[in-house]
């Protein structure tokens, strides 16, 4: 399936026309202006890899090709009942197997820093993600159904605030790792683009709340968690699908054992999205999200439901 | 003289042989690599059947010369020639009645280095021609899809 001279020979004499017409293409000096095929690169996540918004996708991002080296650029603002979230970053793609990206995060906590008695509570975070394509072609391979694959990788560093007592307390770590493989594919003929990730994770909220949980014996390791993608392409400027994102919930127990019931549980992500790209260099993307609970002890228990809002850069 | 003559005929019957064994070489066809090689249906006609087809690649193979990126490579080439073949070729790919008859896909490219980025570039070319004639995105990606394959024969791996 891999190799690249599978084609029958029927099909590789109908082809015969076009691959002349490419043949008559003689080397060329290697830029990023050509570079990839619209909105088919995915968009930059909210943790600075290349792919949904809030799931990395086996696509490298940027512009870059094969023999090429681009860079991304991403500002993205989510909103929901009881906080805010500010995300911005970068990432390199070097010859369209290699992605390096930096993101960074700033948690508005709201009501629930008023709650624990700290107002105006902000939680940052850094992340410096790692990301590879090891097989497969998510765009060009339309005859066959192998996807392209990626592994990747994403260090995160929660910065000190006023929170680091409340985590030391239930066990919580202020830095960890996500490791994940994605494998995403183009049904180019029906225009659907599908992606699976499977991250072994123990952020809480995706490492705002810090790193697993060891109070009232919490389950502290490592779980795999399944995110999925959607997307339909309705024109080439113009994309709309869902997402869905699974969330380690390992703060429960702790919460429990802190007198607190289920006031520290999370749960699953999940979003609708349109993406738009007015031109190759720029894609805006709006989505209306569901997180869930999130801290629902300083919440009334409300889902948190809202707008997010991205814009993206790429050469 | 004599000698010349002699090593030319065998330099000639060595080519024949080999191009014979290259013949009985070739792949079977597969059923693993035939998802979905057959042309969504209607496809030939959307494309406005072969009349359509030929002023579509009449259309593209302008917009290759004149595209800033690629173009250079198509300064000599007869574009007339081109657009006939290229018709031939996505008439019979679509669905349609014509047949292609033409040069060995790996001959023609064993000596050419073609990169990634330029087969991109000659993809969005098409875009553009059937953007121009106003042919719906769905079949567009239809038809991509039946030549997007094809990359893994044209572009140089490196």
């Amino acid at each position: 399936m891999l190799h690249p001279r599978n084609l029958t020979t029927s099909t590789a004499a109908r082809l015969l026309p076009l691959a002349a017409a490419a043949a008559l293409l003689t080397t060329f000096p290697a830029h990023a202006d050509t570079g990839k095929l619209l909105l088919t690169g995915g968009v930059s996540s909210v943790e600075g890899a290349a792919g949904g918004g809030i799931s990395p996708w086996a696509v490298i991002g940027s512009q870059a090709t094969e023999g090429e080296v681009g860079v991304s650029a991403y500002a993205s603002r989510a909103v929901t009942r009881d906080h805010g979230l500010s995300a911005y970053g970068v990432a390199v793609g070097i010859h369209d197997r290699v992605e390096l990206s930096l993101g960074h995060q700033n948690f508005d906590t709201g009501v629930t820093g008023r709650a624990l008695m700290l107002p105006g509570l902000r939680l940052k975070q850094d992340i410096v993600g790692a990301k590879v394509r090891v097989a497969g072609d998510a765009v060009l391979d339309s005859d066959s159904l192998m996807p392209q694959i990626a592994v990747g990788v994403q260090f995160k560093r929660l910065q000190s605030s006023g929170l680091d007592s409340t985590l030391n307390a239930l066990g919580a770590q202020r830095s960890g790792a996500d490791v994940y493989v994605s494998a995403t594919k183009l049904f180019l003929a029906q225009g659907i683009l599908v992606n699976g990730t499977l991250r072994a994770t123990k952020a809480n909220q995706g490492g705002l709340l810090g790193f697993g949980a060891t109070l009232g014996g919490a389950d502290n390791g490592y779980e795999l968690q399944p995110e999925f993608s959607v997307a339909y392409l309705i024109n080439s400027k113009l994309a709309v699908g869902f997402e869905y994102r699974g969330m380690p919930n390992k703060l429960q127990r702790a919460g429990q054992a802190a007198g607190l019931s289920d006031g520290l549980r999370a749960d699953d992500w999940k979003d609708i999205f349109i993406a738009y790209a007015p031109s190759k260099n720029v894609s805006l993307t709006a989505a209306y999200v569901d997180l869930g609970r999130i801290v629902p002890a300083t919440t009334g228990g409300r889902k948190q439901t809202g707008v997010y809002l991205s814009a993206q850069i790429a050469f | 003289m004599k000698n010349l003559i002699t090593s030319a005929a065998l330099t000639l019957l060595a080519l024949a042989s080999g191009a014979t064994l290259a013949q009985s070489m070739r792949p079977a066809p597969s059923a693993a690599s035939a998802y979905p090689v057959a042309p969504a249906a209607g496809l030939y006609q959307a494309f406005g059947e072969e009349a359509g087809i030929r002023s579509l690649m009449d259309d593209f193979v302008v917009r290759l010369k004149a595209d800033p990126r690629i173009g250079d490579q198509f300064q000599d080439t007869n574009l007339t020639n081109l657009a006939k073949s290229l018709s031939d070729q996505l008439c019979q790919l679509s669905g349609g009645p014509c047949v292609y008859k033409g040069p060995d896909m790996k001959t023609a490219h064993a000596d050419r280095d073609t990169t990634r980025a330029q087969f991109n570039a000659l993809v969005e070319v098409l875009q553009q021609s059937m953007n121009a004639r106003g042919i719906p995105f769905t079949r567009q990606n239809q038809m991509l899809a039946l030549l997007a394959p094809m990359h893994r024969d044209v572009v140089t791996v490196r």
